[in-house]
């Protein structure tokens, strides 16, 4: 049985359609700001990691590490495997190789957008209490993204703005207070609402839960300014590294293909 | 008004609450059409039972675990959809059906015979909606999380396939011992109407999940008010309760229609 004809399912179909890649050298990523301290604890650790659809590989052989509080941004053009590496982590996709998750770890998911029908008769409450989460626990997961008005617990889910909707998820992916924090493109074309970007409150959450957080995202400004490495994924690791390192013209150009030119922004 | 009366009339108000309930986890997955296509599998199980003297709700149950099992491994197996293989599994067992019932009995399938519900049905009937109830209820939240998002509910450990498969035996267990109050043409009408109704109207998961079992418990109570006075009028039997409380739910829908939230 399956959701295929749900319009609200996340459509990585085209992940599929790719073609086999070549073996990579494995990779270690080593923070722009290693955290003091417990900074050399590792809390992932990937080995010849391999996921396939219909016998092609759509991770190929990707080794990586990810220290304790370390903040990796993941990048690769459309159909890459970004979002496969990322199911693949939460064990809700077959693979080869080893995933070895720290003991401790607790490991929370932002997916892409979602898109509820707006009638759908679900509140903000309920779908908090669907993680077992109840009203204060939401309240205080809510406040953590910027919603402090009690009465949006009441509101149905399919009527609030996406911006809105991009905070509850994150909200919801806080519950349980996780130590990692996996977000697939939690830019993705919304502007979440008010004078706050993503960017702001991924590092307000990071500050103030101490977090590993694992986010796919094309923005570059999240990129540089929020991520202590950068993995660059095309099927197989293109590149690895502190952003500006791996990031030079010559790995955009192995990323996305020659003509792409990247202007930084200085923060 | 004699015992049997009771009898059907306790019947349809469980199946009535019980149908409506898991009906209302089918109108948020929009497997409306497969619910209503799936009652049809219990064609060929009803004719068997009939034919060989076998109680026709467990002809009924066997036909429809068969047919969802089948729907299912072929859903797993191959990539076609499942509005696709339910329609395939649907007019096979339409055709067997047919040539299996015996003529005189097919009109009583497609459209039940609540004169025929025994003690023993009756109380089949309410053991099986209670135990329906309690085993949707445990399920309810994990379904919705994954008609929200698939991907959510699978990282946070949710077997879909598992539930779904649940799922479709506690549809095939309404519509099995609901047969004879509303054939196979007319339990899937008992399962999608009172949810579409309470969706209409619910502002959440909880009103929506109780107003669908109170719309179905308040159809077959409205059927069996309404149906005395049809009957006297139209000398209607007692056969014909079951399209009385159908179309009992339909007023229901009506109304929800005239205060629908936006």
């Amino acid at each position: 049985m399956d959701f295929q004809d749900n319009q609200n399912l996340i459509d990585n179909k085209e992940e599929k359609l790719l073609e086999p890649a070549v073996i990579t050298p494995q990779a270690v990523i080593v923070p722009r700001n290693p955290m003091s301290g417990e900074g050399v604890e590792l809390i992932l650790e990937v080995k010849n990691l391999t996921v396939s659809f219909d016998e092609e590989n759509v991770v190929d052989n990707l080794s990586f590490s990810l220290k304790k509080g370390e903040n990796v941004a993941i990048m690769g053009p459309n159909g890459a495997g970004k979002t496969v590496l990322l199911k693949a982590l939460l064990g809700i996709l077959p693979y080869s190789g080893e995933i070895k998750w720290s003991e401790g770890a607790k490991i929370s998911y932002v997916p892409q957008k979602i898109l509820p029908e707006r009638n759908l008769p679900l509140s903000v409450e309920e779908f908090f209490r669907m993680k077992k989460a109840g009203r204060e626990q939401a309240k205080e997961a809510l406040t953590s993204v910027g919603i402090t008005d009690e009465r949006f617990l009441k509101k149905m889910i399919g009527t609030i703005s996406s911006g809105q909707l991009q905070r509850v998820l994150v909200a919801w992916g806080l519950i349980g207070n996780p130590n990692v924090l996996l977000f697939d493109e939690p830019t993705a074309g919304i502007d979440i609402g008010g004078e706050e970007t993503i960017f702001n409150l991924l590092n307000k959450i990071e500050k103030e839960r101490n977090l590993s957080i694992i986010l796919v995202t094309h923005d570059m400004s999240v990129v540089y300014g929020f991520a202590d490495s950068v993995l660059c994924l095309n099927k197989k690791l293109i590149c690895y590294g502190p952003p500006a390192e791996a990031l030079g013209s010559e790995g955009l150009k192995k990323l996305y293909g020659e003509g792409v030119t990247f202007y930084k922004h200085e923060h | 008004m004699n015992t049997s009366y009771y009898i059907s009339l306790i019947t349809a108000i469980f199946i009535g609450g019980a149908a409506g309930y898991v009906g209302s986890l089918m109108a948020t997955k929009k497997m409306s059409l497969v619910g209503d296509v799936l009652s049809h599998i219990a064609l060929p199980g009803i004719g068997l039972g009939l034919l060989y003297g076998i109680n026709i709700s467990l002809g009924a149950l066997a036909s429809l675990v068969l047919g969802i099992l089948l729907i299912w491994i072929l859903s797993l197996r191959t990539e076609l959809s499942m509005e696709s293989l339910v329609g395939v599994v649907f007019v096979l067992s339409l055709a067997v059906g047919f040539l299996i019932t015996p003529e005189e009995e097919l009109l009583h399938s497609l459209f039940g015979n609540i004169s025929a519900v025994a003690m023993s049905d009756a109380v089949a009937a309410v053991f099986i909606s209670v135990i329906v109830f309690i085993a949707a209820k445990i399920i309810y939240s994990k379904m919705m999380l994954a008609y929200v998002s698939e991907d959510l509910a699978q990282a946070s450990g949710v077997k879909i396939n598992k539930y779904n498969l649940i799922y479709l035996f506690l549809i095939a267990a309404v519509v099995a011992f609901g047969i004879k109050v509303g054939g196979t043409l007319l339990t899937s009408a008992m399962i999608i109407i009172p949810a579409a109704t309470a969706r209409n109207v619910s502002r959440n998961m909880r009103q929506y999940s109780w107003l669908s079992v109170i719309v179905g418990v308040a159809s077959a109570i409205a059927g069996f008010a309404v149906f005395p006075f049809l009957a006297e009028r139209f000398g209607l039997s007692f056969v014909a309760i079951g399209p009385v409380i159908i179309l009992a739910s339909i007023a229901f829908f009506a109304v929800s229609l005239v205060f629908k939230n936006r």
